[in-house]
């Protein structure tokens, strides 16, 4: 019994980081049609922001106001997709829209490798540590068992980026707007969408949540290059699984993932590293798109 | 197999050779690299005349390294040729297991599920300790039909070896390129609906491409492990994958010996940066890739070779 | 009386609340020339998806060559002597407008596609080249498929069709997409091939001189219904049908 609430408390943990990570890969595709490799980039550089951030925040009296560094956190996520998204969305990715999907993946591999140096020349090789923010909540006691408090505010950051990401496109003109471009881009086009700025406003959208999902993940881990190389793999496994594009899709494939993970870690170490891989091949045997995507017949 | 073809594959060979006998040792260990290499990334080209790109052939040249010095290990077989046709052997059969499960998927899925097969077989390689987890194996030099060369002799030996396997393999995926399931796989990669409804069958015609992808796969492994005389799983992570894919684009799907030109090419690249862009070297890369996706959308074999209708 | 080469019994097809066939009965003979006639949505397309594999239909069984082929694959029942056109001409834009050729011979060939076997072969060449000319378009068979006009495309498609051995050749709208002026010309090339090889032929057209000049029977839909089946002058003065269908005055 204490087996599964373990498995069922740290699979939840883990889901809750996928979630964050993943959501808006699928965003960025639902909307642009772009399989973002550079999404592991953004997260790695959201870390980055995140730890300078932090860093700054502290050397500068924020010992006094702890909890502001949360704040930087957040902050150096939204910088992020302030900067780093237009120069990509506009620099580049707008004059592949249409392409072939696979070639689109190729371009934002090219944009990986060129960001993975780029960091390394901004930020050095040398690990960055902030681990003041992952102490700040104090432990958990579930049981005889103990957690981070701090990664509880995980699974809080994901239900509401999840909730957030929700109620924006299905409770509000702009968010019905993207809908109706996910649709059918062409017939919004036709119909006065301004279709570009709605694309400049996802990525950079998928661009902050990226970040966000490294600005969170920096105080748990030491912050160094390559960072995002095992991120975008995750990543690409739970919107596969959940479907190419559907919101709801990435949250049940990150649960799917974050427990099996879990189970595996618990039950079968050995098969830890690739049992993302495994769950992700039996769900694509049976939903040869995904859990949520949608299928169109095509008209001949 | 027409007149033409059969002195490219002289002329080619020729070509290689010769560079046993001008080529430094660094340069020659380079080339035979690059082109076991090359072998891998034209099983991918196989695949992209059909229409798909595996971002998971590091699989087969993991699994082909690995078979090559698990064998060599445990039996204390050292021939080249042996080892070859043992770990191809294997890669076949892998090949033929997964070729058809994954030739129903198209675009992204294929590649995505090619890329979550060789990340298994990364992921348990690293964990199983019991054959060097992420540390990996040595493997001896081999030896060529009983005959044990040593130093630059060794080199030349395994150089001739992989330019034979270059050769042989490159006229062969000629032939089937120009063949007429060749004819349809490209016929598949364009309209799918169409050769549907003339009764082929795409997912045969990409079954195929993907168990000769397979095989060069292990053959690349097998050769790239005795130049290295070491394996670890990095042979099935997804950035060694990734570089397969980008000599592929470089490459393009139209002409053979342009896989190898650009697998060179890659190789010399990456050597000149290690040595002098030590921590930019990634960076070039991607900056060279989307050159080449915007410049030469076709690869470099659209510089010699066109494809209207002299394709012949 | 010949012998019926296609035999569609109580075929249905709903999808989601659309009813694109209900109680589909029809019995083609052999060598008979048939035209579907019906408003967009009528049907007529759903009909020649579901005969050629690309639909399965939710009831009923669809009989040929001693087979129900209701739910089989595109690819066996095109196989099995059943081969189709496209309302949008499905060609490969890439490849030459020979080579289209050659890719419809290579599959329908005599053998099975080789591994070694050169696909520019001498003979493919010239067999493509005779199904060219007989289509009147072997002066375009060095260009590729974006720079032709709709009626070659339409004519290529069909003679790719053509190429295997057909037994029943349902052309999916042959003259949409062509100028009005090749629609006739198109019409004779094609079904006068079809008829020289005793070809059964099914088409659906919105065109009803088309209609009356090329076919012998016509199958008018409705609402996923057949509502008449009969002779085109029958059927093009049925009440039901000039309410429904041609949109003349009752």
């Amino acid at each position: 019994m204490d087996l599964v609430a373990t498995i069922l408390v740290d699979g939840l943990i883990y889901a809750g980081w996928l979630f964050i990570v993943s959501v808006g890969l699928t965003l960025v595709f639902g909307v642009l049609n772009i399989l973002n490799i550079a999404h592991g980039s953004l997260y790695a550089i959201g870390a980055y922001a995140s730890a300078t951030l932090v860093g700054i925040y502290f050397a500068n009296g924020g010992d006094a106001i702890p909890w502001g560094s949360y704040a930087a956190l957040i902050l150096a996520a939204v910088l992020v997709a302030l900067v780093v998204g237009p120069i990509l969305e506009r620099g580049l990715l707008r004059f592949f829209y249409g392409r072939d999907e696979v070639l689109n993946v190729l371009v934002t591999y090219a944009v990986f490798l060129i960001l993975e140096d780029v960091m390394k020349l901004i930020w050095g090789v040398n690990p960055y540590f902030v681990y003041e923010p992952y102490t700040l909540l104090g432990d958990v006691e579930i049981g005889p068992l103990f957690y981070v408090g701090y990664d509880f505010a995980v699974i809080a950051a994901a239900i509401i980026v999840g909730l957030g990401v929700w109620l924006t496109l299905n409770r509000t003109r702009m968010g019905k707007v993207v809908l109706a471009v996910i649709h059918d881009s062409e017939m919004s086009q036709t119909m006065g969408v301004n279709v570009p700025r709605i694309y400049l406003g996802a990525f950079m959208a998928g661009t902050f949540l990226a970040a966000l999902g490294g600005a969170l993940t920096a105080p748990m881990i030491s912050v160094t290059p390559g960072l995002g190389v095992n991120v975008i793999i995750v990543a690409f496994a739970v919107v596969i699984i959940g479907g190419l594009g559907s919101v709801p899709g990435a949250a049940i494939g990150a649960l799917m993932v974050g427990i099996s993970r879990a189970a595996s870690v618990h039950l079968l170490p050995e098969a830890e590293l690739f049992i993302i891989y495994f769950v992700m091949a039996v769900v694509l045997m049976f939903r040869p798109e995904g859990l949520f995507a949608k299928t169109q017949a095509r008209k001949i | 197999m027409t007149r033409s073809l059969t002195l490219s594959a002289a002329a080619a060979f020729v070509l290689l050779a010769l560079g046993a006998l001008v080529l430094p040792d660094w340069a020659m260990f380079l080339f035979a690299m690059a082109l076991a290499k090359g072998l891998v990334c034209l099983g991918i080209v196989g695949m992209m005349r059909g229409g798909l790109v595996s971002f998971g052939q590091g699989l087969y040249y993991c699994l082909g390294a690995y078979t090559a010095t698990l064998v060599a290990n445990t039996f204390g077989v050292s021939d080249i040729f042996l080892l070859t046709v043992l770990s191809t052997g294997v890669c076949l059969a892998v090949g033929l297991a997964f070729g058809p499960l994954l030739a129903s998927y198209r675009g992204i899925f294929f590649a995505m599920l090619s890329l979550a097969l060789s990340m298994v077989l990364y992921g348990s390689l690293s964990k199983m300790s019991f054959i060097g987890g992420t540390d990996g194996l040595n493997i001896a030099a081999p030896t060529f039909l009983g005959w044990a060369p040593e130093g630059r002799a060794l080199q030349t030996a395994l150089y001739l070896y992989v330019a034979v396997m270059v050769v042989i393999a490159g006229t062969l995926m000629r032939i089937y390129f120009d063949s007429e399931q060749g004819l349809i796989a490209l016929a598949a990669r364009d309209n799918e609906l169409r050769v549907e409804y003339l009764g082929a069958s795409v997912r045969n015609v990409n079954t195929y491409s993907y168990v000769f992808g397979a095989v060069l796969g292990g053959i690349g492994g097998t050769i790239a492990v005795l130049a290295l005389g070491h394996v670890d799983p990095e042979f099935a992570f997804w950035t060694t994958s990734g570089e397969f894919v980008f000599v592929a684009i470089l490459a393009g799907y139209l002409s053979v010996p342009s896989v190898f030109v650009a697998a060179i090419i890659l190789e010399m690249v990456r050597s000149f940066s290690n040595l002098y862009f030590p921590n930019t070297w990634q960076l070039a890369l991607g900056i060279f890739l989307l050159i080449v996706i915007v410049v030469l959308p076709d690869g470099l074999g659209s510089l010699v070779r066109r494809r209207k209708g002299d394709a012949t | 009386m010949t012998a019926t080469v296609l035999d569609v019994r109580d075929v249905q097809k709903t999808f989601g609340a659309v009813t694109a066939a209900q109680d589909i009965s029809v019995a083609v003979p052999e060598g008979a020339v048939y035209s579907l006639i019906g408003t967009n949505g009528a049907g007529k397309t759903t009909f020649v998806n579901m005969v050629t594999g690309y639909i399965k239909p939710d009831a009923g069984t669809i009989n040929f060559g001693g087979r129900d082929i209701a739910g089989m694959a595109p690819r066996q029942i095109t196989r099995m002597g059943i081969h189709r056109s496209f309302q949008i001409a499905q060609l490969c834009n890439e490849l030459t407008v020979e080579e289209n050729m050659l890719v419809a011979g290579a599959i329908h060939g005599n053998h099975r596609p080789s591994f070694l076997r050169n696909g520019h072969n001498a003979e493919a060449r010239d067999r493509a080249l005779a199904t060219l000319e007989r289509f009147n378009i072997a002066e375009h068979r060095n260009r590729l498929i974006p720079e032709l006009s709709g009626g070659v495309k339409k004519l290529l498609d069909i003679a790719m069709a053509m190429a295997g051995k057909t037994s029943i050749m349902m052309l999916d709208e042959p003259t949409s997409g062509v100028a009005a002026d090749e629609k006739f010309p198109i019409m004779d090339l094609v079904i006068g091939a079809l008829r020289s090889e005793g070809v059964t032929v099914i088409f659906v057209e919105h065109d009803m001189d088309i209609v009356t000049r090329y076919s012998e029977r016509v199958l008018a839909f409705y609402d996923g219904r057949i509502i008449a089946d009969d002779t085109p002058d029958e059927v093009l003065s049925d009440a039901d049908v000039r309410r429904y269908v041609t949109g003349a005055a009752a």
